[in-house]
Parts: C-alpha cells; sequence; structure tokens
C-alpha cells in the first residue's frame, strides 16, 4: 500500500527557512514608526517553517501523483489535451515577455504590443471574423463577454426586448450559466434524431425576444452541424445574433470558418486549440472575435497598428467596458501565438484533418463494443454509451475508473447530457496510432472483464496512490483548510 | 516540406492509408463530407504564413521580446496592481514539473491528487493571510475576483445596489462596472479624502456591499474596522481587495471585519507577464461557504480510510446549475495558485513577515529621499510599498525622462484622473535598491 502523502504544514518545524531577502541596502527602520499599533497584525499567518529542499521534494512528490498530457494519453472529450510544446514555455519566459509591465510607457512595450496585434489578425483569420479581443481570461469569460456585446449590440439598436439566449440541449455547461450572468434567460433547444439541433424546434422558440443562440460546432457529440447555414438564416431573419462557442475549434482549423458559417460572434480557447497549456484547470486565454457591426462593442482597450509602431486603443465610446484588469492572459497568448507560428497555415490545416481522422479511427475500433447513439462520421471528439455495460452492473464511471489501471486519463464523463451513460473521447491530433491502439485494446478488455470478471471493473482503480474517495463525505462535512495548530505571535 | 518535419504530428503516410481502412473509406475528405462545400471554399488559412522552424522560430520571438524593455535589466518603480517581486529560483523549477502544467482541472481525483493537495493548501495558505474561514482555489485575477464578489454580495443580500470606494483601482472600477450590467446591478463610488475612502456623502442603506481596497490604490491603508462597522451597520457586506504580500505586516482583513476579502496572488513570484496571467483569490466567511464562485477541493478518505482530495461542493457551480447559477467562472488560475503556494512555501510564516518589512521601508526610504529633494508626497500616512507623489510638472514627461535614463518610472496617475496629471503612483518593492532610488531621485532632478 501506497504511503499517506504530507501536507507542506505537517513537514513543517519551527525556526526551518527556504527563503532570503536581497542584501540590505536601505536603512531598517522599526515598524513601529511607519504604521499605527492598530494596523499592524497580531497573530501570524501560519505558513509552513520549511527549507528549500523540503519544498523540492513536497512538490515533486505532489507532481508525481497527478497525470497530464506529458504522462500519458489524456482523451479527455472537448478539452483538446493535445500537447504542450516544450519551447513556448521557453518563449513566454523570454524576459522580454515575463517581466514586462502593462501600464509602461508605450514605446517600451512595441513587441508585445506588436505580438497582440499578429495575433488577433492570425486569429481573425483562423475563424473568419473582422477584429478580435484578446482581453477574456478564459473560454467562460469569453462566452461572458461575447454575450455583452450582443447585449450591447441590441440595447444600442433600441431592441431592449431581445431577452432570451438559445442553447442547445448539448451544449457546455458554462453557455447556459455565461447567458444567466449576462442578464439573459436561456430557452434550450432540443437537438433531433441526428444529434444535431432540431431545425423545427429552433423554428419554433426564435423570435422576437432572441438575443442570440450560442452553438458549438462540431458540437459536444463531434457533429459537424450540417444545417449551419440554414440555422444562421434563421436566426439572422428573427434578429437575433449567433455566438460559436470555440472549445471544439480543433476539428476546423483550415476546414471552415465560424464566420463564413454565420457566426457574429466567435471565441477561442487558447489553452485547447493552440496549446495553451491547461496548467491543471488554468490559466486560459479566451479571446473573442466579431464581425464588423459589433466591433464598436468591444472591450477597451485594444491593441492596434499606429502610423508608426503599435498602440492601445482607448478611444472606444460604445465599448462595454473593461472586463479584465490590463490586456488579457499575455503569457498564454505568447505560447499561442508560438505555436500557430510553429505550425504555420499548412500544419494547423492538418492539425484538424488528423484529428478527424483519429477521432473516426478509435470510433470505427470502439463502436461495436459500446451502444453508439449517433453512428455516422465524427469529427475531432465522438461519444460512446455505456448503456450495455451497465445493463451488466458496470457504470461508465467503473469503465473510466478501471482506463487508470492502464495508465490513462479517461475521457470526458456523463457528458453531453443527453446521451445516457455517455463516454466521450477526443484524441487530438498528437497522438501516435500506436497509442491510439494501445487505449482501444484497453477498452475493448474492460468491456470483456465487464462480461467476464465485472468486479474487477466495479472496484476499480486497484493501482492508484488512493482509491475511490467519499465525496459525499467531503460534501456533507466540508474541510476546506489544514486546521492550523495553536496561533502564536509574530511580534 | 513533407509530412515528418511537423514535429507534433506523429501520423505518417502509413498510418493514415491503415487508418482510413480500418474505417472504410478512401480519404480524409470523405469525413469531412457533411460540411457545406461552400465553407470549404473559402477556408483559408493564407496570412497566417509558412511554419517556421523552431531555430527560426525562437530568432523571431527573441527578437519581439527584445523590443521590449523588461525590469531584468532595468529598475521598475511601477506598482498599481502588477508588481516586480523576487521570484526564488525553486518556484519555477516546481513549476515546470509538467505533470502539473500538462494536467486539466482533477476530475479524476485517483489520478490528480499532486493538483488537488496543492489546491488544498493554496486554499489552507489564503485563509492564514487573510483571516478568512474559507477560500477557492483561484480566480482569473484580483479585479475579476472583485467583481464577483459584488456578484456573491447581491445574490445574498438581494440588494442591487454596490458601494465602491473612490479609492480602488480605476481598472477594478471598470471592471465593475462593466460585471454589473450583466445582473442589472447600480454601482456608485465614495469620495476619496486625504487619500482615503471617505463615506460622509454616501448612503449605505440598500447597498448589497461596500467595496474597499487594502491598501488602497494611493497606496495608502485603509481603517478597516471602521469601515466594517459603517457597512455592517447598513447591513451590507464588507469587501475587501487585498495584496496578500501586505497581509505579512497588516492586521488581516478578517480579524477587521471582512465579508469577502479577495485580491491576486501576483506578488507571490508570478511574473507580470504584461499583466496576466496572474491569480485571483477568492475568501469568505463561513456563512458564505457555499455561495462561493469557482472550484474548492475538500479533504476526504479513500475506500481504505486513507486521507485524500477531491473537488468539492460542486453543486455551487456552472456545470452543475447551468442556467442557475450565479457565477459562470470554469477555468480558473491553478497553475499560477501553485506558483504562489510555492513561493508561499519557501518564504514561510517568518519570510512572508520580513520581506513585506522590507518592502514597506525601501518604499519609506523613496518616499523620505523625494521630500528631502523637494518634491511634495500626496496625502502622505501609512502605506505599505506604494505612494503618490507631485512632481509638479506633467508626471507622463516624468516617466518618459526616466525612461530615457534607463529607469521604468511610476504610473502618471493623468491617464486615469486628469486633476493628477503632475501626480506619480510610486511603488519601491525589496528589489529596489538605495542605488537605483538615489539615481531616480537625481534623475528626476535634474529635469528641468
Amino acid at each position: 500500500m501506497q504511503h499517506e502523502q504530507t501536507l507542506i504544514f505537517e513537514v513543517s518545524r519551527a525556526g526551518r527557512t527556504g527563503y532570503n531577502l536581497p542584501t540590505p541596502t536601505v536603512p531598517e527602520v522599526d515598524l513601529d514608526t511607519l504604521l499605527p499599533a492598530s494596523m499592524i497584525r497580531q497573530e501570524a499567518a501560519e505558513l509552513p517553517e520549511v527549507s528549500e529542499l523540503d519544498v523540492v521534494r513536497h512538490y515533486t512528490s505532489l507532481s508525481t501523483r497527478n497525470h497530464g498530457v506529458d504522462s500519458g494519453f489524456y482523451p479527455l472529450g472537448s478539452c483538446t489535451m493535445k500537447y504542450n510544446p516544450k519551447v513556448n514555455e521557453d518563449m513566454a519566459r523570454l524576459p522580454g515577455f515575463a517581466h514586462i509591465h502593462p501600464l509602461q510607457p508605450v514605446e517600451s512595450i512595441q513587441g508585445a504590443l506588436e505580438l497582440m496585434v499578429d495575433l488577433q489578425e492570425q486569429l481573425a483569420e483562423i475563424t473568419g471574423m473582422d477584429e478580435v479581443t484578446l482581453q477574456p481570461a478564459a473560454g467562460a469569460h469569453g462566452e461572458w463577454t461575447g454575450l455583452m456585446l450582443i447585449k450591447a449590440f441590441h440595447h444600442h439598436n433600441g431592441d431592449l426586448g431581445r431577452t432570451k439566449v438559445l442553447v442547445p440541449d448539448s451544449a457546455h455547461g458554462t453557455n447556459p450559466a455565461s447567458a444567466v450572468v449576462a442578464g439573459f434567460e436561456t430557452v434550450t433547444v432540443k437537438s433531433d434524431e441526428r444529434g444535431l439541433v432540431d431545425l423545427e424546434d429552433l423554428k419554433s422558440k426564435v423570435g422576437a425576444d432572441t438575443a442570440a443562440l450560442m452553438l458549438t460546432n462540431p458540437n459536444t457529440l463531434g457533429l459537424f452541424e450540417a444545417d449551419i447555414l440554414e440555422i444562421a438564416k434563421v436566426v439572422h431573419e428573427a434578429g437575433g445574433k449567433l455566438y460559436y462557442d470555440g472549445a471544439n475549434s480543433n476539428a476546423i482549423l483550415g476546414i471552415a470558418r465560424p464566420g463564413d458559417m454565420g457566426f457574429d460572434v466567435v471565441h477561442l480557447n487558447l489553452h485547447k486549440t493552440f496549446t495553451g497549456p491547461h496548467g491543471g484547470g488554468g490559466p486560459g486565454s479566451g479571446p473573442v472575435g466579431v464581425k464588423r457591426d459589433l466591433i464598436p462593442y468591444l472591450p477597451t482597450p485594444i491593441a492596434r497598428r499606429a502610423e508608426t509602431g503599435f498602440t492601445l486603443d482607448y478611444d472606444r465610446p460604445q465599448s462595454i467596458g473593461r472586463i479584465k484588469p490590463f490586456y488579457g492572459n499575455f503569457g498564454i497568448n505568447v505560447r499561442a501565438y508560438s505555436y500557430i507560428k510553429t505550425m504555420g497555415a499548412e500544419g494547423l490545416t492538418r492539425v484538424s484533418r488528423e484529428a478527424v481522422l483519429n477521432a473516426n479511427y478509435m470510433f470505427a475500433r470502439l463502436k461495436d463494443a459500446f451502444d453508439v447513439p449517433y453512428d455516422t462520421f465524427c469529427k475531432h471528439e465522438f461519444v460512446l454509451s455505456g448503456k450495455r455495460q451497465k445493463a451488466l452492473g458496470v457504470r461508465t464511471l467503473d469503465i473510466a475508473k478501471r482506463l487508470l489501471d492502464f495508465g490513462y486519463h479517461p475521457p470526458t464523463i456523463y457528458f453531453p447530457l443527453n446521451v445516457e451513460e455517455c463516454i466521450m473521447v477526443e484524441p487530438t491530433e498528437t497522438e501516435s496510432k500506436e497509442t491510439l491502439d494501445a487505449f482501444c485494446d484497453a477498452m475493448l478488455q474492460i468491456v470483456k472483464e465487464a462480461e467476464e470478471n465485472p468486479e474487477i471493473v466495479q472496484t476499480a482503480p486497484h493501482t492508484t496512490v488512493v482509491k475511490r474517495l467519499d465525496e459525499t463525505l467531503a460534501a456533507r462535512k466540508p474541510v476546506l483548510k489544514y486546521e492550523r495548530r495553536q496561533p502564536s505571535s509574530i511580534n | 516540406m513533407n509530412r515528418m518535419e511537423f514535429r507534433y504530428l506523429p501520423m505518417t503516410e502509413q498510418d493514415e492509408r491503415d487508418m482510413l481502412q480500418t474505417i472504410g473509406v478512401e480519404s480524409i475528405e470523405n469525413l469531412l463530407e457533411d460540411i457545406p462545400a461552400s465553407l470549404r471554399e473559402t477556408a483559408s488559412l493564407a496570412a497566417i504564413g509558412a511554419p517556421l522552424p523552431e531555430v527560426d522560430l525562437v530568432r523571431h520571438m527573441t527578437k519581439l521580446a527584445e523590443k521590449n524593455v523588461h525590469t531584468k535589466s532595468t529598475p521598475s518603480f511601477l506598482g498599481a496592481g502588477m508588481y516586480d517581486h523576487l521570484s526564488p529560483s525553486v518556484m519555477n523549477h516546481m513549476l515546470l514539473r509538467s505533470e502539473f502544467y500538462t494536467a486539466y482541472t482533477p476530475y479524476q481525483p485517483e489520478i490528480s491528487q499532486g493538483e488537488l493537495q496543492a489546491m488544498f493548501e493554496f486554499q489552507t495558505m489564503i485563509c492564514e493571510l487573510t483571516g478568512m474561514d474559507v477560500a477557492n482555489s483561484s480566480m482569473y485575477d484580483g479585479i475579476t475576483s472583485l467583481a464577483e464578489a459584488t456578484y456573491l454580495a447581491s445574490a445574498h443580500t438581494k440588494k442591487k445596489r454596490v458601494v465602491v470606494s473612490g479609492a480602488v483601482h480605476p481598472e477594478a472600477k471598470d471592471v465593475i462596472r462593466t460585471y454589473a450590467g450583466g445582473p442589472g446591478l447600480t454601482v456608485e463610488y465614495t469620495d476619496v479624502n486625504a487619500g482615503v475612502t471617505d463615506l460622509s456623502d454616501i448612503d449605505l442603506t440598500d447597498a448589497s456591499c461596500l467595496v474597499v481596497q487594502y491598501p488602497n490604490f494611493y497606496g495608502r491603508v485603509e481603517d478597516l474596522a471602521t469601515l466594517a462597522k459603517a457597512a455592517h451597520e447598513a447591513g451590507a457586506l464588507f469587501v475587501v481587495s487585498s495584496n496578500p504580500l501586505a497581509l505579512g505586516i497588516l492586521e488581516s482583513p478578517g480579524a477587521l471585519g471582512a465579508d469577502i476579502t479577495v485580491g491576486d496572488a501576483q506578488p507571490f513570484g508570478i511574473p507580470q507577464s504584461f499583466g496576466g496571467p496572474s491569480c485571483g483569490y477568492f475568501a469568505v466567511k463561513k456563512a458564505l461557504m457555499r455561495k462561493l464562485p469557482g472550484r474548492l477541493v475538500g479533504q476526504t478518505v479513500d475506500e481504505d480510510g486513507k486521507r485524500g482530495f477531491v473537488l468539492t461542493l460542486q453543486a455551487r457551480e456552472q456545470h452543475i446549475r447551468r442556467d442557475k447559477a450565479t457565477s459562470n467562472i470554469c477555468s480558473n488560475q491553478a497553475l499560477n495558485a501553485l506558483a504562489a503556494s510555492i513561493t508561499m512555501s519557501a518564504l514561510g510564516k517568518y519570510g512572508i513577515r520580513d520581506m513585506a518589512v522590507r518592502n514597506i521601508q525601501t518604499a519609506h526610504y523613496m518616499k523620505e529621499a523625494l521630500k528631502t529633494a523637494g518634491y511634495a508626497v500626496v496625502d502622505e500616512g501609512p502605506m505599505f510599498n506604494e505612494f503618490v507623489v507631485d512632481f509638479g510638472v506633467d508626471a507622463d514627461h516624468v516617466s518618459r525622462h526616466l525612461l530615457e535614463a534607463g529607469i521604468i518610472g511610476g504610473l502618471p496617475l493623468g491617464s486615469y484622473e486628469t486633476e493628477r496629471k503632475t501626480q506619480m503612483l510610486l511603488c519601491a518593492t525589496e528589489l529596489r535598491t538605495k542605488e537605483e532610488i538615489d539615481l531616480f531621485v537625481e534623475v528626476v532632478g535634474g529635469m528641468n
């Protein structure tokens, strides 16, 4: 049995230190003469007292208890867990990018602004939009920003009755949440038997109160919305705008552009499609692109070409305002820019074509062993249903946990919500055929186990540092921080 | 360029043939037939250009980076929400353990214990510093975290009027105003008198919250206890945005009555990176625990009774609540929360205090040096590492003059408030030396 991992607070020993400050050059002044006693902290913050090696051992140990793309295959659907190039990490750490302050005089940040303008133009080209803001910090932030732009557009036109945002039943959870936080009501649009937007249902729900339809294309089932041009027509004729959730953009680079499909607003997840990386949950970056009629409402400021060099445009009277301090997650944007430059037009097109081929190959190998809600060619990801295995007493959750024993991160499970016992697989283009085959072999073995020896699946995982964790206990009796020892004074 | 020259793409021509055969189609084009032909025709990426080999890429990126003046070679006196602090070498080395940065949200806890435990420790450290009961595992940045706090306060109190100190960061005012446009909140600002929040002309009745910054935008330490009392007497929540490094010496917001404390952990070794990504934090008193936005990590046990960690109280979050959500945050700044945790671990209980003391001493030295040289400190009073000086001439001009002399000056305040055109917000951290400060004073003195 694996040992129990200590907390950094448990490693702490009074008097041990892991830091030093620069040699002092200014005179020491007694704190009491600089601050009134009432403002000075009385009780120490109980941060750990550890040596530098303690820090190294602790975080190294934690890292070995974590699975990343570098550890092994990570086919988490809708998350695009592709390889994160090492050179991008180096580029983001160049002192001229990592150690510049956002409020420096504009002549001292020309390289950063040039990179931003270049990236904006590249993303506009990739998406088929007219202008891009890099300010949103992540996908959900981009969604919210896009909806606020649409709201500003309608309000500017005196169109105050557009209070509803249409969202398909297969949408990411952030879509309805972003709509509500932007002050809209949401209306769910059904999927039809093809797994696509039900055109008749859409027509019955779209109207004078429609602000926008939010759509992911390919959708979360990995299927291309083949009626997209008709969908756009229906929404536009009703006076609504079309919002593109870019979570699945890895399927369409150089193949089809949201701008050409009729979308008015697009967000991209640079941490997904453009190798962010994912960072254990963030930081991401969620640039938003718009068509011409929405440009006036974009957040302030926007990096632009000037007569000489580059500048920040603050003169935006119709802007929705700032949505983030400074200019977005620049460090992530540097990585994405580095990736786009590395791949070029040819490489990006191959990215999507090979992502699609990989997904279809895996689907072909796995579809007979599972129930398949939509048996058709997919794009960059596909869904299976574990209904057949559930009938044997093995749930999709069990299959996911059993995959851990084979060294894989499982696919996304129980999403989208409109597929029972859903398993959503996204291989990405950076994985080799051998990796895809080994994963398919593992899946098929688990299917066999479910039939012959279900217990081994039901009780999985067997090889991880902890077994299944009691999530009910965690929620019922929340322990959200380490309970410290007796408080002590620092003064 | 033949196909294997894309080093991130492993598919060989043989692989492609074999896979197509298994699928039962002739070419990848067959897999794309459901896409309308008109879309295929216009999907050009011509403007993206040719792929760059690694050496060419590094050359190109280095050239761009070198067009920027950076704080590794040029002393900087800019703060205003983004700070030039020491970053222990150990932090970057641990951060580059790629099991952390190439993972995503820890939805499979059995193989994400490292990330989950690191977040649990981050939550603990933030609670310790702020004096709050519960902290989440990060937000985008301090300012959007503050805007989210106004959402929480309004949802909790069922009041739509937000009162914000006039002495919070101007960009925070902008973001709060933009966010308010979502659920339809109204925002009002207090006066600023003598450099600190002045409540004498504002009515807090019906306010969901009173929002203040600590130390405030002008560098001054606010009297939190008095402000908290005023907020609570009016039935409003008291929201504090705090520089967490300053909390090494300043009394914690929790001890002084804050209901919500937010801020940015960027001072803990996270590079300025032109303003982002930084690392927002969000902490509350226990009564608000189930209304926290974002991800929370909790301790539990596995089937053998062994301690482990999971994402918990997820019923609060967008992917469960969907259109009932009060926040839509999904991705956060987990990697930077890890960076901050590593730095906080290295600094430890005494380091954080010593570093904070060094900041206040360095800023104090600079303030006194400028006073001695004849410049007026604006609204002088208790401060941390920032203060405002009036140079008597356009501060933009001062800033450009300093840049020519190889110094990144402070923030000219005229860009936010025209009546402060001659004023500059200066910051001196532990990284600034006496020599650099003396040079600053000398350069400014030689301007005319």
